[in-house]
């Protein structure tokens, strides 16, 4: 690790002011950072720890707030997200460890880096995300845990959070404060496509803070709930996860959000799926049709094709699952 | 203001880049906590933090200042092992030994985690106040630990005999590849 300062903020401001310093970093709970550190794919000069600042979880315009420093077992243990927002509650418990979920703060699990096997290793691979222009080694390589959607021929690392997934299909807004002043920007418009810059992994300006999460309120009579398919039956990242928010009447879905994990470099709303779903029954055979439409762009590579039938069948399965159908 | 480590205040290092496994073992000379990965993927370096489990490996030591670390040698009272170090040794809940005393921290972690109510990835009602604590989730919550021993149902055992007191059958968790193949 290379030395780096630290700080401690008391409040918002105090972290941002401190944060103006070129090279500096915010600190949750460093189950990402201080990772990346060791392995010196991030080099911070300064640390500034926010883990003091609001970790509060209070009720807000008929949804949530949460402050970015609540630690995600706190906000799956909320009463009013296992009530409410149960993919949400899902998303984060099917997440890392019991040990890692406790140390973790909802701005980290945010902003954590992808688990790409190449970009974690500097001493032996080539990697765009963390040495722009250098080239990548996951196109050509061991690329079974890779994106099939939305992925550019510069980068093909997927987003590695499940809470994400959750928050995207909830239409979660975030918070920021940064030197310019504060804004909100949707859960879904956080974290980028590749492109040409796999480097940045967000839209977010230099020195911005993540101050808070808002969930809105769902539509009445919504369900919701998280799959995550993987390796092994715990501890392990998602192949394809999906979160979804299913609202049936009488027969005729009003209203569905559906988001995938495990598939792009960033959550990935289904808004085909969504869109060939509104307003019509809620059969598995129209989830079906509906998962294939969203997975007719898919571009899988040499070792994840399996992530494509895979996605279809957890998108259809989470569905019925909502629709009381055991699929 | 100093850590508090097994009730003994210490002061800590000044350089930010300790971790609060290396504050333990190396500064400390307390070796009860074990390094295996160093990543946050096995879970040996697992102590109680204020009574919540963390993985010290990945905790920079300077963001603890002030809190109270219990680690496997702060767990016995006055000569008495905690009682789930005695069910280790009474279950086989270890072969080399190397990743028990993160097992049994994080176990002493998991035990309060369930008796307040908070759910698990396998827990199918996320409403209950009062969580039945099956073999399936006590296997779910110490996934975390890793044994490359073997020793997991010794471990399991040990871990049973502790901290439930109705035996339930054993069964897999519902969302392996195969599963939802
Ligand atoms: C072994 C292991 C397994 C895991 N498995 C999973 C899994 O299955 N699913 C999953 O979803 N996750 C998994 N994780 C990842 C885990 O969820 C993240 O490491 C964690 O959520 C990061 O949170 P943190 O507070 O520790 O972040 P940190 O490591 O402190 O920070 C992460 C990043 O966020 C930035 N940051 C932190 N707070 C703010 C803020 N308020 N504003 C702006 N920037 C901020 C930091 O600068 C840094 O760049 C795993 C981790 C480990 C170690
Ligand atoms: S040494 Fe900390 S989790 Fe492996
Ligand atoms: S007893 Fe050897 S690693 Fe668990």
């Amino acid at each position: 690790m290379t030395p780096f300062t630290y700080a401690r903020a008391s409040d918002v401001p105090d972290a941002v002011r401190l944060a103006s310093l070129e090279a500096t970093k915010y600190l949750g709970g460093g189950t990402n950072l201080v990772d990346l550190m060791r392995e010196t794919i991030e080099r911070p000069e300064a640390l500034v720890d926010v883990t003091g600042l609001s970790a509060a979880i209070e009720d807000h315009q008929g949804g949530l707030l949460i402050g970015a420093a609540a630690r995600n077992t706190a906000l799956a243990e909320h009463r009013m997200v296992r009530e409410t927002y149960p993919v949400l509650a899902r998303a984060i418990l099917s997440g890392a460890s019991a040990q890692v979920r406790n140390m973790a703060t909802v701005g980290g699990n945010l902003l954590q880096r992808t688990r790409c096997a190449y970009f974690y290793d500097p001493e032996g691979s080539r990697c765009n995300k963390r040495s722009p222009g250098e080239g990548c080694d996951a196109v050509g390589g061991f690329n079974r845990m890779h994106a099939i959607l939305g992925a550019s021929s510069a980068c093909i690392a997927t987003h590695p959070s499940d809470m994400c997934v959750a928050l995207a299909a909830l239409d979660a807004l975030i918070h920021v404060q940064g030197p310019a002043g504060e804004r909100t920007v949707a859960l879904t418009d956080l974290h980028r496509l590749p492109a040409d810059r796999p480097d940045l992994d967000s839209t977010l300006e230099p020195g911005e803070l993540i101050t808070a999460v808002a969930l809105p309120s769902l539509p009445t009579g919504a369900h919701s709930t998280y799959r995550k398919v993987r390796d092994r039956a715990s501890y392990a990242f998602a192949l394809v996860s999906v979160g979804a928010v299913l609202a049936v009447e009488d027969g005729i879905i009003t209203d569905v959000r559906i988001a995938l994990g495990g598939v792009a470099h960033k959550p990935w709303r289904a808004s085909t799926a969504e869109a060939a779903l509104r307003g019509r029954q809620a059969t598995p055979e129209n989830f079906r049709a509906a998962a294939e439409a969203e997975l007719l762009d898919a571009q899988p590579l040499r070792d994840n094709g399996f992530k494509v039938p895979l996605a279809i069948r957890t998108i259809t399965a989470t569905l019925g699952e909502l629709t009381g159908e055991n699929a | 203001m100093p850590i508090i480590i097994n009730g003994a205040a210490v002061s800590l290092p000044d350089d930010p880049r300790v971790s609060l496994l290396d504050l333990l073992r190396e500064y400390l000379h307390l070796a009860g906590t074990k390094m295996g990965c160093n990543q946050g993927a096995c879970g040996a370096c697992t102590v109680l933090v204020d009574g919540e489990r963390i993985i010290s490996c990945l905790a920079l030591a300077v963001q603890y200042e002030g809190r109270a670390i219990t680690t496997v040698e702060g767990l016995a009272t006055g000569g008495d092992l905690h009682p789930l170090q005695r069910a280790f040794i009474e279950h086989d809940g270890f072969q080399c030994g190397y990743c028990t005393p993160g097992q049994i921290c994080s176990a002493i972690g998991m035990a309060a985690e369930l008796e307040r109510g908070l759910p698990s990835h396998v827990t199918a009602d996320l409403l209950l106040d009062e969580i039945l604590a099956s073999r399936e989730e006590l296997a779910e919550r110490m996934s975390g630990n890793l044994c490359r021993c073997g020793a997991h149902n010794g471990i399991m055992d040990a871990i049973a005999a502790t901290f439930i007191h109705t035996e339930t059958s054993r069964s897999t968790g519902p969302d392996s590849a195969e599963a939802a193949a």
